[in-house]
Formats: C-alpha cells, structure tokens, sequence
C-alpha cells in the first residue's frame, strides 16, 4: 500500500503572509470601507434625529430593506457554521481549507443581521423594553433568543478550532496579537499535547452536533416572522423550510465568492485549489434545483388555490409591479448559476464567481419579494403601498456590506484565514483513516497504518 | 366587566367625514401635511374608505374604517414587548412609552388600522392651544390607533363614582358616535343584552369585516343586501 502522501510537509508559509505584511491595496480598500461606514454613520445619526419619515416606508409598507437586509444577513450567515459542520460531520476531507472561511462569515454577518433589525426600530433608545418586558407569544422575541444563542455558538464554535493555531503563532507574531495569542494559550493553559487535542477534537463535533439544530431554528424562526401573521403570502407553512434552504443556498454563494476574493488578494492558490471549488459550487448546483423546488411549491399552491387575496399578491410579484424583482430573482437563482454550472467540466472559477454573485443578488431579491409585496397589497383594498427605498436606507445598506468586508479583512489579519493545523492533520494522518475506513467496508482491518501517523 | 363594542350602519353613512374629524379633534392627531399625504404617511384612527368591487363608483358603500377591537387581536401576540394589549373590557390598547416603534403589530394587522409616527408631531402654532388635555400626543416612532376614546371612560367613571351611581348606558361614547349626524354609530356594552349596541349587534344586518379571519373584531358593520 503506498502511502507516500503522509511524508508531505505542509507549507504554511503563505498564510502566515497576510499576517505580517500589509499591501497597498489592503490599506486602499480599507479606506475605501472605512468612508463607506463612515458615511452610513451619518446617516444612521439623521435617520435617529429625524425619525423614520426619512426613509421610504409608509403605511401599509411598514417593512423595507431593512427587513430585507435582516433576513439576508441571517441567511448568509448559514455559509459557515451550518456548512462547515455539515461538512466536519460527513468526515468530508475537502472541507480542511475551507471551514474557517465559512466560520467567519457566519459570526461577522450576524452583527450586521440584529444591526438592521436595530436600524429598523422607530425607538432604538428603547432597546431595552425588550429585556425588561419580553412577549413570548411574539415571533420577535423567538427571533432574538435563537439568534442570540445562534451567535454566542458560532463564535464558541469559531473560536474552539482557532487554539492550536494561536499557540502556534504565539512565538511567530510579534507586537499586540502576540501579546494576545500568548494571553489566550495561558488563560487556557493550552501546551498543544495529544491529549488536549484528542479532547479538542472532540469538543468540535459535539459543537458541530448542537449547533446544527440551533442554525435550523434560526431560520426557521425567522420565517415565522412573516409566516405567523395572517398576511396573505406570508401565512404560509412552507417558510420554514424554504427559508432554511435559501439560507444554506446564499451561505453557499457567499462563501464562494469569499473564498474566489481571498484566493486572489492573499495569494491562496496553494491551498484553495480548483477542487475544493468544484466541490462546493456541485453543492450550489443542488441548492438551486432545491430552491426551484420550493419556488414552485409555494407559487404553484397559491395560483391553483386562486384565493383573490393571495392572488393580488401574486399577480403582483408574476406581472404586476415587483415583476423585474421576481423574475430577475427566477434568473439569478437559478437559470444563470444552474446553465453555468450544470456540466462538470463548465466548472471554472471564472464561472463559479459569477454564479456566486448572482446568487448572492437573487437571494436578496427573493427576500425582498417576500417582504414587500405583501405589504403592498393588504386585505383591504386600502390603502396600495408603494415603496422604494430613500438614500438613507440605501446608505446603511451599503454601510453594512462595506462594514462586514471590513471585518472579514481584519479577522484575516489578526488570525489565518485557513486553519493551518487542520490541514497538517489532514496530510498527516487523513490518509491512514480514510484507508482504514474503506477496508473497513471489505471486513480488513489495517493495523499497520496506525504506526505511521 | 363591560365589553366595549361599535356597531356602524352602513346603510345610514353618508360619507360626510364628520367622525374622522371629530376623531382628529378629540384625540390631538397630528396635523397632516401634503407631502406625507401623499407617502400615504398621514393618521387617522378613524377613515371613511370607499368599498365595493367597482372602484370609483357611486355604487360603492362608504365604511368608516377604525380599529375593529378584535377580541382575539393579531396584534397584541406579536408585539415583542407587550406595548399593545387587550384590556379586561375589550379594548385593545397602545402603551406608547414603551412602544419600541418595530410596527410590527401594524403589519400582523389585517385591517391596517395602526398608524406610525414618522416624524414628530407638528402642529401650526394657534392649533398647539387647542389640544385635547386628556389625550397624550405621541412622540416620533411609535405606533397609534384608535382607543375607544378610553380617556371619555375613564372621565365617564370617575363622574359617575362622584355622583355615586354605577355607569350608564349612555355615558361613555366615543367622539366619532357622538358626532355622527345620522346617528350610524351606536356604541356600548355588548355584553349588557338590553343596550342599544347589542341590539344592533344581534340586529340581522349584521357582519363582522373579515370575520372568517377569527379575529373576533368587536366592532360590526350593518348593512342591507339588495
């Protein structure tokens, strides 16, 4: 049996490259963020000190692209814990460079997520009724527990594979992140030994375990914002599981383009390689026939059920004035990213970036779709809402893209973005495990390969 | 305990408007400016909107439209910090200090009858004098509707308590009743059988506005069909 591939050294050099050098285009591209934050500041600071009027809701439309952004956020932030735990427990290998990617969207996009719900609040200075006066018969308040516990899991879950990599940077990184990685490895006591990393590993996949329930639900809930009014077109009870499944198909695209930027601006071409894309835009392809799926049911019950009240909404989002959004999102969810990617061998990276982009716009459209219109068109035939989104909307909006980037870039400079000891492991000792597993299928047990890991 | 409730004669409503100003008046709505009339920004806790299926046709019914009191209120389950809530006398009710402004009681609401302060209430200066002082005017981002003028219930009680009498038929009516001039509104107890409201109420006119819904409003709708 050759096994020669556990001899490999794995290089770690290039990811340890972003940690110490900072380029041009780095500091330009923070800048640039920066002023973009910047500028959504202010106009988060004239929404408060004028009221919402400045926005452009309105009665009946009293939900906008902050609820969109809400609900989109919340949905990407399934790219990484749910992913990455669904890949860490079906032992996929291919997953080693890309977990922590996915990790850290998921934690970075949860605060931009609540952030709009905040921005949303007619009274934000009265944050604190929540605590002090929770309805649990309210969807909202569902909402905030298990986004809540949906965030204090995934930074546990984020943090747990991040220790072997700090101790291992504790002597490498110099100046406050070494301070900070020496900080950590003694509030731990962390020494690197077998036996902290056998119970590390461990600790992984029970978290792997808890946290995927808890990522179902938070979707799930969210969905029950909409699906427990009696709003035609929201009251629905097909939410649920649809609003899952486009959440694990917009993590899935995000996670995509992180990984095609990163790839590129840090140089990782030695570490993502054309596989691990392919194996992960395959998974794309499956979601988007899943959310046709789910598009079909929804939109074919309601048409056939011909209820006068769900059709106006209907009509609206198929002809009437929200058409361009609904079949722009029909196409960038599923025409372009399946005609791009539906052959094998069409799976370029080229590609994959641009199907990950528009999946990334067909996600907020469908949930712009989902908010909008049936508000616009409520039970009484007064009033018709319409609605567009004034500037200061359209500026927090972009603040909190601009701001997730920036978070994202700075996650990348204070730990590596690829969890070096994951793929050492992985050349190590992944070979000997997935050979004895397979003939383990046969009835032969491998004991030789025991001793060389 | 009473149970608050409104009847409207369809066939008696002759669209004059006189409710949504008495409402105005009473209640220190605030005064609408063009422009945000036009945003469909605009509040009034109680509107005559024109309903049929034809649009723009006499044959159309005018319905004053207000809060319905429903006694199994969607809005009430989904406020996230119990700011609006059903009384023990049915009416459905607005704390507006602690109202975070999330409006989402306002799209739970099937008959779109809660109103948002988009801006801060302004009124023209010589209008500021004639404020209502039993009323509260609500600050910038939090949610309104119509009270039942609970406020002329409370004054109602207190005067009947001083004259030490219990409350009667008749001496609580909110403004839009009150100014009805060809008397379609009839409000009162709906649990006392012998009042002039649960009369209406039981009368064969009778119909609940989207009562399939289950929200159980406790204002009715009289109207004759041809």
């Amino acid at each position: 049996m050759d096994t020669n591939a556990v001899t490999h050294e794995f290089d770690d050099s290039r990811l340890l490259e972003p940690l110490q050098t900072t380029s041009r285009e780095f500091k330009v591209a923070v800048t640039v963020l920066l002023a973009v934050v910047g500028w959504a500041a202010f106009s988060w600071v004239w929404q408060v000190s004028h009221g919402l009027g400045v926005t452009g809701l309105n009665r009946s439309v009293f939900w906008g692209i902050y609820i969109t952004n809400f609900v989109f956020f919340i949905g990407v932030s399934h790219a990484g814990t749910l992913i990455s735990a669904i890949l860490r427990m079906t032992n996929a290998e291919w997953r080693r460079p890309i977990t922590r990617m996915a990790e850290v969207i998921t934690v970075a996009v949860l605060f931009f997520g609540i952030a709009n719900v905040f921005f949303d609040l007619g009274r934000p200075d009265r944050i604190l009724s929540i605590a002090l006066h929770p309805n649990f018969t309210s969807p909202l308040i569902w909402d905030i527990c298990s986004v809540t516990l949906y965030l204090m899991g995934s930074t546990f879950y984020l943090f747990i594979p991040l220790i072997p990599d700090i101790f291992l940077l504790k002597d490498r990184i110099g100046g406050w992140r070494g301070r900070l990685y020496r900080f950590i490895v003694r509030i731990l006591r962390w020494d690197d030994s077998e036996r902290q990393r056998l119970k590390l590993e461990r600790i992984i996949t029970i978290a792997a375990l808890i946290i995927l329930p808890i990522a179902v639900s938070v979707h799930t809930v969210v969905s029950w914002v909409f699906a427990m009014t009696v709003q035609p077109m929201w009251h629905s009870s097909i939410f649920g599981p649809f609003f899952v499944v486009g959440a694990i198909f917009s993590g899935i695209g995000a996670l995509l383009t992180a990984m095609i930027l990163f790839r590129k601006f840090l140089g990782l071409e030695k570490y993502l390689l054309p596989i691990h894309f392919k194996q992960l835009s395959s998974l794309l392809v499956v979601m988007s026939v899943l959310w046709l799926y789910f598009t079909v049911n929804e939109y074919m019950t309601t048409f056939y059920g011909n209820e006068p009240r769900e059709m106006s909404v209907f009509a609206a989002k198929f002809s009437g004035h929200f058409a361009y959004m609904f079949w722009g999102m029909i196409v960038t969810c599923f025409v372009i990213p399946f005609s791009l990617l539906f052959r094998k061998k069409n799976r370029t990276i080229p590609r994959i970036f641009i199907a990950s982009i528009s999946v990334n716009i067909g996600m907020w459209l469908e949930r712009y779709t989902i908010v909008v219109p049936s508000l616009s068109h409520t039970r009484l035939p007064y009033p018709i809402g319409v609605y567009s989104p004034s500037w200061v909307e359209l500026s927090l909006m972009a603040g909190c893209f601009a701001g997730f980037a920036l978070l994202y870039m700075f996650f990348s400079k204070v730990f590596p973005i690829v969890s070096i000891w994951e793929m050492k492991e992985g050349l190590e000792s992944s070979v000997s495990i997935i050979t004895k597993r397979f003939m383990s299928y046969f009835g032969i047990s491998v004991q030789e390969t025991k001793d060389r890991s | 305990m009473p149970r608050w409730g409104m009847v409207i004669d369809l066939d008696r409503c002759i669209g004059c408007q006189a409710c949504t100003q008495a409402c105005t008046q009473e209640n220190n709505i605030p005064f609408g400016n063009f422009e945000q009339s036009k945003l469909r920004r605009s509040i009034s806790w109680i509107q005559v909107i024109p309903m049929g299926e034809e649009r723009d046709s006499v044959e159309q019914t005018m319905t004053p439209l207000l809060c319905q009191h429903c006694d199994s209120p969607p809005c009430t389950r989904v406020c996230p910090v119990s700011a609006t809530y059903k009384n023990n006398e049915g009416i459905v009710a607005q704390i507006y200090p602690r109202c975070i402004g999330c409006r989402y009681c306002a799209n739970a609401c099937p008959y779109t009858v809660k109103y948002f302060n988009w801006f801060a209430p302004e009124w023209p200066e010589e209008m500021e004098q004639a404020h209502n002082p039993d009323v509260s005017v609500r600050p910038v981002g939090v949610i309104e509707k119509c009270t039942f003028c609970h406020h002329r219930l409370i004054i109602a009680r207190e005067k009947a308590r001083a004259e030490g009498r219990t409350l009667e038929e008749g001496d609580y009516n909110p403004a839009c009743a009150e100014s009805c001039p060809t008397k379609a509104i009839t409000f009162g107890d709906l649990d006392n059988p012998s009042s002039d409201v649960s009369r209406a109420a039981n009368d064969s006119r009778a119909y609940q506005l989207m009562g399939d819904l289950g929200t159980k409003p406790k204002v009715r709708y009289l109207r004759a069909i041809e």
